[in-house]
């Protein structure tokens, strides 16, 4: 919220396996980044379909980058290009 | 009002005007999720209104909340309210109340130790939640009005807090 907010914002949902996986990666690059908490209904989750275009969580909006983007599979493999020891 | 006496709280030792209020950390509800802030985030932004109240679902977080409403107070200041409710519960309560205002969970009450306004409630074991209060911040978090209740129920005089906002 102020200024010191990380530059990385993960919409997630409480005890998703697939955002738990996203969070082990952002854990294992030492990504410093902010969880915003969503409901399990998929019609109360208007904001993330406003950020990346549809209601699925894990999403990712990284501001270092300009990158959004969804399903854990695809953040997991960008997170590792963009900040793994390979990058 | 009743005709019996209403139970008194205790005295407190609450941050009163022209106190720094404490700073926190907790999730912060809006209508479409939540995310850890501080409350110094929010008074960077401008003035705030705290605001101590019982959980969701207890008709006293409903009353205050609908006169904050209805008085327009949460397009004057920065509105922001705390409670031990969970984040589900908080969110379905800006929904329900249709409350443009922002909730604090605190669900062990650590908060209300911090501001010395625990309330142990009597005849629910083990439950501590936040005696009503209200407390006007301005951007140090300097305590510019303060209300805190007295009896039990106890309800802010909004007349004096209207006052208050229009002097920020």
């Amino acid at each position: 919220m102020a200024d010191e907010q990380p530059a990385i914002t993960l919409y997630r949902l409480q005890a998703c396996p697939y955002c738990e996986r996203v969070v082990r990666t952002l854990d294992d690059q030492g990504l410093a980044y902010q969880s915003r908490f969503v409901e399990p209904m998929h019609s109360d989750r208007n904001v993330v379909k406003r950020v990346s275009g549809k209601r699925s969580v894990p999403a990712i909006v990284d501001d270092n980058t300009g990158v959004t983007m969804s399903e854990s599979a695809n953040i997991v493999e960008y997170l590792e290009n963009t900040y793994g020891e390979g990058a | 009002m009743v005709d019996f006496d209403v139970v008194d709280l205790p005295d407190h030792d609450a941050p009163a005007t022209g106190d720094t209020a404490p700073d926190f950390t907790r999730p912060l509800v809006n209508d479409e999720f939540w995310e850890d802030a501080s409350l110094s985030d929010l008074t960077d932004d401008g003035p705030v209104l705290l605001v101590f109240h019982t959980m969701a679902g207890a008709f006293p977080a409903t009353y205050v909340w609908n006169e904050l409403r209805d008085r327009g107070v949460p397009e004057d200041v920065q509105a922001v309210g705390v409670s031990i409710s969970s984040p589900y519960e908080h969110k379905a309560f800006l929904e329900e109340r249709d409350v443009d205002a922002r909730l604090f969970s605190d669900p062990a009450a650590d908060v209300a130790a911090d501001y010395d306004l625990e309330h142990d409630l009597d005849g629910m074991a083990g439950v501590t939640e936040h005696r009503p209060a209200v407390f006007l911040l301005d951007e140090e978090r300097t305590v510019q009005y303060r209300w805190v209740a007295a009896e039990w129920p106890d309800f802010p005089d909004y007349e004096e807090l209207a006052d208050a906002l229009a002097g920020l």
